[in-house]
């Protein structure tokens, strides 16, 4: 293969992931209101993010959601995952089926349905819905990442761990859980980055009471452009860059 | 069942989605001896060694464990276990924590699960390596910490499944003598998987060879290597060239047979009858092939062709074309006395046996 | 397994549950939704109708439906023709850099997509950095409208969605044994041929599984055409998200989401089809 092109095409393609966001992170660092023009450094936008009061208690809440739902989603999917691996039941296949479903069905058609679930049971919109519907959707990709790391497992260290006189307890606290918890990290974070990232769902389930984030960005980015979101969205990019290394490593570790 | 019976399996049978894996088995297995489940992949072998350990439960018949029934009853209550043909050392524990595990899910106290970590860990030679992982030892010692977890727990016997078939040749043969040294140290029974006839022959005490889903023999190795007892565990172990013959007639274990119509005097306790057809048997290394100028009665020999001469080092291998298109198998030894190895192909030579090293079984279509 | 099922139960009771009461259900009261009236009063109530689905038998919503499709489709036949080149360089990239640039289709592949589309804004507006650089480079005079018109919007949805596209191909074409294509040149054939009869179909699983990934979020992520379209309703997800917030017309958004499942059902069965043909034909 000849190296200019392919090198270059690479280098396009990467400039056009990438160029957006770096324009954007440079220009929360303009002092200038509304003009392209460079006016000098200033922190002036990051001042008066970390003013506002309203988005730090949306970021807080959007922190605490993403936490818990991340959590709950952990827990329940990496059990289906280990069901799905160690026993034989009726609807097995069913509910692998399902997990698959639930990931490639469109986000609008899974917000829509919560939210004529919720008015249904007459349950107000604002954290308990938000929970609801971000665990929903968080539990199908942790089932996958889990089950993913699990097949790559030795089918006979169970039986092995069984043949010694292991519990289903034992196996589950001193083999299943000490081998899988990469696996578990990298489903915990990529949970709590879809929970942060979500705008679809939650754009259905949310309620006044509870303002979260990506919501609270998308109203005042309807707004137009101003650098006092540019400077948000370069902190909000600089965390996700953070989760993205960690789960990195801890994936790449292994046991 | 005798006193000395350690496993009892009682017409055991064993089907899975219908489909018929186990075949009413018969089988006694004598405490503290080396015995080898042997046959081809899927004769049900495998299924047989689960069946003893718990992890399947049989369709039908009753399987004993010093002399009580263990139906229903889980793996780690039969006082068996099993060293897997993976292994399945836990990866992230250390070699100490691997051979620990049971002892610790039966509650024992610290101080016994030590001293008899060690002592285990001293039996294999591994008491240099109880820090490490088990990513970080050889295949052989993974195996021997394989083998140290199951027997640290004190088993009446030890089912290994296949465990040396992931190891290369050289390392194979060394641990086929350890594991031999490690079972007249320990003596526990051992129930061994394998399909490799060789490993079989060369370990046990007693052979069972296995054919899809059925016993066909169980015998020394001896045993079954020189009287097997059909055309089926003959050609599953070794070499074997078979000739179909007719029998004239028979003076006690004498039988004079006739093999494309030369005569000759075989040797058998088999119940024959005269004007019976049958198959002679002949291992290669029995086959003399002699050549042309070293023969001067040739009434029972039978004239060939060499088609094909290999060198093996410390024999010859021949293959010789009969006069009837039957191609025989021959292995010469070399001999201080007999210079003459020398074949080449198209040679007509002279094949023939000592009587009595021939096998006859019944005539199977 | 009789021992120890107590273990077996409660997993199995906790994930069946939580599907059936948040997965499920809802979905079958969006059904029954798609079927009932609504009024001013209430947003949905008896009587049993088919008037939301006559209803879309409408120039106007086929109109949408029709650009919905057209529009995801033209993005996902630009993935793939800009993916695939992309992710097969890369996966012949060696070891050791490879890694490093996996890791940076994977940045965008996470980061919020709405940010990433906002960030698309301050490149595509009047004075953004494109029409500035080509004022300055003298190509043209005044600034080219590209905020707000459709090709924005497909310029949004191509930035949000190639990761999408890349990283299943990318899976798939690093699986590729290269002796095959070692095979095929040495058996005499030239490099369309070997693309075309070796690489392609091998690859063909990845092509596919980028091609749903995005397709289907292609047509519902509302806030791409809000953000960088010009008109409000361009997307299916625009109009059923209208439906449901701004007209409150909840039945007719049902009907109109159960068509879009509908027919993104019977593309996932035709998918699944022509997958498993394909690995009947490996078989043979």
């Amino acid at each position: 293969m000849n190296k200019i092109p392919v090198a270059s095409y690479l280098a396009s393609i990467y400039l056009f992931f990438y160029l957006p966001i770096v324009v954007l992170i440079i220009y929360s660092f303009n002092s200038a209101q509304y003009s392209l023009m460079w006016h000098g450094f200033s922190l002036r936008w990051y001042h008066e993010l970390f003013a506002d009061t309203d988005l730090w208690i949306a970021a807080l809440h959007s922190l605490v959601l993403g936490v818990i739902a991340a959590t709950i989603a952990m827990c329940i999917g990496s059990l289906a995952a280990i069901s799905l691996y160690r026993y034989q039941f009726s609807g097995r296949k069913l509910l692998y089926g399902l997990v698959f479903i639930l990931i490639l069905s469109p986000d609008i058609v899974m917000g829509i349905s919560l939210l004529i679930l919720f008015s249904l049971i007459k349950l107000p919109l604002g954290f308990t819905s938000l929970l609801l519907a971000h665990t929903t959707f968080c539990i199908p990709f942790v089932v996958v990442t889990v089950y993913s790391r699990i097949i790559s497992f030795d089918n006979y260290i169970f039986e092995a761990a069984k043949d010694l006189g292991a519990t289903d307890t034992v196996i589950f606290t001193q083999i299943i859980l000490p081998l899988l918890w990469p696996a578990l990290l990298a489903g915990w974070l990529l949970s709590f980055t879809l929970s942060l990232d979500d705008v679809i769902i939650s754009y259905f389930v949310a309620g006044p009471d509870f303002e979260i984030l990506p919501l609270k960005i998308y109203s005042m980015v309807r707004l137009g452009v101003k650098p006092e979101i540019n400077a948000l969205c370069s902190v909000t990019f600089a965390l996700t860059l953070l989760l993205i290394l960690l789960s990195q490593l801890a994936l790449r570790k292994k046991p | 069942m005798t006193i000395n019976t350690i496993v009892e399996l009682r017409g055991v049978s064993k089907s899975i989605h219908d489909h018929q894996i186990l075949y009413d088995i018969h089988l006694e297995v004598q405490n503290g001896e080396f015995l080898t489940l042997l046959g081809p992949s899927g004769c049900g072998k495998t299924t047989l060694l689960r069946l003893i350990s718990g992890f399947e439960n049989p369709t039908t018949g009753t399987i004993f464990i010093n002399g009580k029934s263990v139906d229903g009853l889980p793996p780690h209550l039969r006082h068996v276990h099993t060293v897997f043909q993976s292994y399945a050392l836990f990866p992230h524990m250390t070699v100490l924590e691997n051979v620990a595990f049971g002892l610790r899910c039966q509650h024992i106290s610290k101080q016994e699960i030590d001293q008899r970590v060690t002592d285990v860990l001293k039996i294999v030679k591994l008491e240099k390596y109880i820090q490490r992982k088990p990513e970080q030892l050889s295949g052989g010692q993974q195996q021997r910490v394989a083998i140290a977890r199951a027997v640290v727990n004190r088993p009446l016997v030890l089912l290994l499944d296949e465990p040396l078939s992931s190891l290369d040749y050289r390392l194979r043969k060394t641990m086929q003598i350890e594991l031999k040294q490690l079972q007249r140290t320990l003596g526990i029974t051992f129930i061994f998987v394998t399909h490799d006839q060789e490993e079989a022959l060369s370990m046990s005490d007693r052979v069972v060879i296995m054919h899809e889903g059925g016993i066909e023999q169980i015998g020394t190795p001896r045993q079954v290597y020189e009287k097997p007892q059909n055309l089926t565990v003959a050609k599953f172990i070794g070499e074997v060239n078979i000739f179909d013959c007719d029998i004239l007639s028979i003076d006690g274990q004498h039988i004079t047979v006739s093999i494309q119509g030369k005569k000759r005097i075989a040797k058998s306790t088999h119940p024959f009858a005269a004007g019976q057809r049958a198959h002679l048997l002949v291992r290669p290394e029995d086959l003399r092939v002699w050549g042309q100028s070293e023969v001067q009665d040739s009434s029972d020999m039978f004239p060939g062709v060499v088609e094909e001469v290999i060198y093996k080092g410390t024999t010859v291998d021949l293959m010789v074309r009969l006069s009837n298109n039957q191609l025989v198998a021959a292995t010469e030894f070399f001999d201080e006395d007999d210079d003459r190895l020398e074949y080449t192909i198209g040679e007509q030579v002279w094949a023939t046996w000592l009587s009595g090293w021939e096998v006859i079984l019944p005539y199977e279509a | 397994m009789k021992h120890n099922s107590g273990f077996k139960q409660l997993s199995l009771s906790i994930i069946w549950i939580w599907l059936l009461l948040f997965a499920l259900l809802p979905f079958a009261l969006v059904t029954i939704a798609s079927f009932l009236s609504h009024s001013d009063t209430r947003l949905i109530e008896p009587p049993f109708t088919w008037i939301n689905y006559t209803q879309l038998n409408n120039i106007l919503y086929l109109r949408i439906f029709k650009e919905s499709f057209y529009i995801a489709g033209t993005c996902t036949v630009i993935c793939l023709l800009v993916g695939y080149p992309f992710a097969y360089a890369i996966a012949h990239l060696n070891d050791k850099i490879k890694g490093v640039f996996i890791l940076l289709i994977i940045i965008p592949f996470w980061t919020s997509s709405l940010i990433r589309s906002y960030s698309l804004i301050t490149i595509l507006k009047p004075k953004g950095i494109i029409n500035s650089t080509l004022i300055w480079l003298g190509f043209i005079d005044k600034p080219l409208a590209l905020l707000f018109t459709n090709t924005a919007v497909m310029i949004g949805l191509v930035y949000n969605l190639l990761p999408f596209m890349v990283l299943p191909l990318l899976t798939n074409i690093e699986r590729l044994d290269n002796r095959l294509i070692d095979a095929a040149r040495d058996l005499g054939a030239n490099r369309f041929t070997t693309f075309r009869r070796i690489i392609l179909p091998l690859t063909l699983p990845g092509i596919l599984s980028g091609c749903i990934l995005v397709f289907l979020p292609a047509m519902t992520i509302f806030y791409i055409p809000d953000l960088l379209g010009g008109s409000k309703s361009i997307l299916l997800g625009n109009l059923i998200q209208n439906q449901f917030l701004i007209a409150q017309n909840w039945p007719l958004g049902s009907a109109i989401s159960i068509v879009f499942t509908v027919l993104l059902a019977i593309l996932l069965v035709i998918y699944w089809r022509s997958m498993r043909d394909k690995t009947h034909q490996d078989l043979l």
